[in-house]
């Protein structure tokens, strides 16, 4: 049947993620531009140390932050079932910048209050979102939780747009910019350990109901007579994806577009069943943010801030896969 | 499945909200095993909002539903789903799935809460497009199907759970004369095969093609319910339609005259 053929892409992918991996490991800036040699890395003790404590947890959290916010995506839009939502919209993007600003104005640049206030607001910003959508009286359920999303967004960004304003121009206000432009480059093993227990319940929990998405993707009362709680079920698999997507964030900044893409090629090369296109979304979205964030290292001396990568290079896919592909705009 | 009587509803009372108006007020009707039954009544009756209530989705204010005998609101509900499909109107399918993966989603309720469908639920899958003659469209999209094709894998889709009863929502409404007689062919031969099939429809020749049984409604009540020759008479249709209607008999079969003036 069908799903022979797609157990082969899936293979190749899975093996195509690992070798990005291990080449990750010897591209870079040390010792010269670019690419570290096999010898060099076996000989040099400072290169091992260098692999070990820096490219590898920048490494695992590229791949960490991809596979999260790809499936994140994919989670989202087949419960709110619109191929157009994106991970961060129910209030979490805008909720961990205000946090990490916050955090900034306050604490100054500490790792520890500025993830724990960034998530903090992000996860507010979804509980926001979703005690709004309870209280609104208009529309369906799902358009409910979207305008709250919006409205408790919108919130956020003007609170962020005031602690920009309140910002010493020349110290705090470039760090929260670079902050809100995203990027991995503070990265440690202290970082990779703090986010597994919010990124493994997470994942694990919209892993194992994937194949739920599907029924959950169909109209309330079609879902309920195949025996789905859909508003239930709902709220689980978006507490799962929003809680690795905001542990991320709260380290990564605000790295757009992957979230909204990869489910796209992802429904493109496995189909539209979430059985195997959302694991096929964490693989893409893993290799996309690992590639991406390679380039953000490597390219030049300095460096580039992921969000303008993922960006730059997701614009162009999502530009091309909308102008060669037949998308499917369905209502 | 020993009950002659598979759905009981007794006294159902039913609105929408506390400032909403009653939308069914003390009906009692009782389906039989292996009938066909239609629910007919005017549009806004509560015909759609009765199949709700069968399958658990609503809860009546007041009144009892018993499926085999068991009240629903004690039945859990991957058993509610395994007794009974629901085939809507008509479905929005915001993602392109294959036909043969939508149809799969009617495995759900044997499957567990972290489950798929395996080679087994594929093969009923299989068993039952080909059942409903629509083999060739395993592989297309959903989202590419006429109206006739959309309705039929809607209803592989309930098949797919191995209900004892079929509801249908308006199964005939957007479908043309040939697809409409295919439909009700097919749901002749669901019946033949044991089946409980129940279908609401504002059209009394729809219920007269094939309909064993029939509940009529009007104002939120089930003004008539039984054998479908003595429910659905000149009187009772006049009286749910508020029009003139008369029932004749031509060549065996029975159609209904709307007494209509036209333009006036």
């Amino acid at each position: 049947m069908k799903h022979r053929n797609n157990k082969t892409i899936f293979g190749l992918s899975i093996l195509g993620l690992l070798l990005l991996t291990a080449l990750s490991l010897f591209v870079g800036r040390y010792p010269t531009p670019y690419w570290m040699p096999v010898d060099r890395m076996l000989e040099d003790p400072l290169a091992r140390r260098l692999v070990l404590t820096l490219r590898l947890p920048r490494i695992l959290l590229a791949l960490l932050l991809g596979a999260s916010l790809a499936s994140a995506g994919a989670v989202m839009q087949m419960l709110f079932r619109n191929p157009l939502v994106e991970p961060g919209f129910l209030g979490v993007s805008q909720g961990a910048a205000f946090g990490a600003s916050l955090s900034i104005l306050t604490f100054g640049s500490g790792s520890l209050p500025m993830h724990t206030l960034a998530i903090g607001f992000a996860l507010a910003g979804l509980v926001g979102s979703y005690i709004l959508a309870r209280r609104l009286r208009f529309g369906g359920w799902v358009l409910r939780l979207v305008l709250a999303g919006i409205a408790v967004s919108a919130l956020f960004s003007a609170g962020t747009g005031v602690l920009k304003y309140l910002a010493d121009p020349l110290t705090e206000l470039p760090e929260i910019t670079f902050w809100l432009l995203g990027g991995l480059w503070s990265g440690t093993w202290e970082d990779v350990l703090n986010v597994l227990p919010f990124v493994i319940p997470g994942l694990l929990l919209v892993f194992l109901l994937r194949w739920r998405l599907n029924l959950l993707s169909l109209d309330d009362e079609t879902a309920w007579s195949l025996g789905a709680s859909p508003e239930k079920e709902r709220w689980w698999l978006l507490l799962g994806a929003v809680v690795a997507t905001a542990a991320l964030t709260a380290i990564a900044g605000i790295v757009g577009w992957i979230g909204l893409i990869v489910p796209h090629i992802a429904r493109r090369l496995f189909g539209a069943d979430a059985q195997l296109h959302l694991p096929g979304a964490m693989i893409i979205g893993a290799a996309f943010t690992l590639l991406c964030d390679d380039i953000a290292r490597t390219l030049t001396a300095g460096e580039i801030p992921l969000g303008i990568l993922t960006s730059l290079l997701g614009a162009g896919v999502f530009m091309l896969i909308m102008t060669t592909f037949r998308v499917h705009l369905k209502r | 499945m020993n009950s002659p009587q598979v759905i009981t509803l007794t006294d159902i009372s039913f609105r929408y909200g506390a400032k909403h108006r009653w939308v069914l007020e003390s009906l009692s009707a009782s389906i039989d095993h292996g009938s066909i039954t239609a629910i007919l009544g005017p549009n806004g009756v509560g015909k759609t909002t009765l199949l709700y209530l069968m399958l658990g989705l609503l809860e009546p204010q007041t009144g009892v539903i018993r499926l085999d005998g068991r009240e629903i609101s004690s039945i859990p509900r991957t058993e509610v789903s395994r007794m009974i499909g629901l085939v809507p109107q008509l479905e929005s399918i915001p993602f392109p799935y294959q036909v043969v993966d939508y149809t799969a989603m009617g495995r759900a309720p044997h499957l567990g809460l972290l489950g798929a469908p395996q080679a087994h639920d594929y093969q009923v899958v299989d068993r039952i497009l080909e059942m409903l003659g629509i083999s060739a469209l395993a592989d297309r999209n959903v989202q590419a199907l006429s109206g006739g094709e959309a309705q039929l894998i809607r209803i592989a889709r309930s098949l797919a759970q191995e209900p004892d009863i079929l509801l249908l929502d308006e199964p005939t409404a957007h479908l043309d004369l040939a697809n409409k007689e295919h439909m009700l062919q097919m749901l002749c031969r669901l019946a033949e095969q044991e089946m409980t099939v129940l279908f609401t429809t504002h059209d009394p020749d729809v219920a007269f093609s094939i309909a064993t049984d029939a509940v009529l409604m009007r104002g939120g009540q089930a003004i008539a319910s039984g054998d479908m020759q003595s429910v659905l008479t000149s009187e009772n249709l006049s009286n749910a339609y508020q029009l003139p209607i008369t029932v004749h008999e031509v060549e065996g079969h029975k159609v209904i005259l709307r007494n209509a003036e036209g333009c006036r």
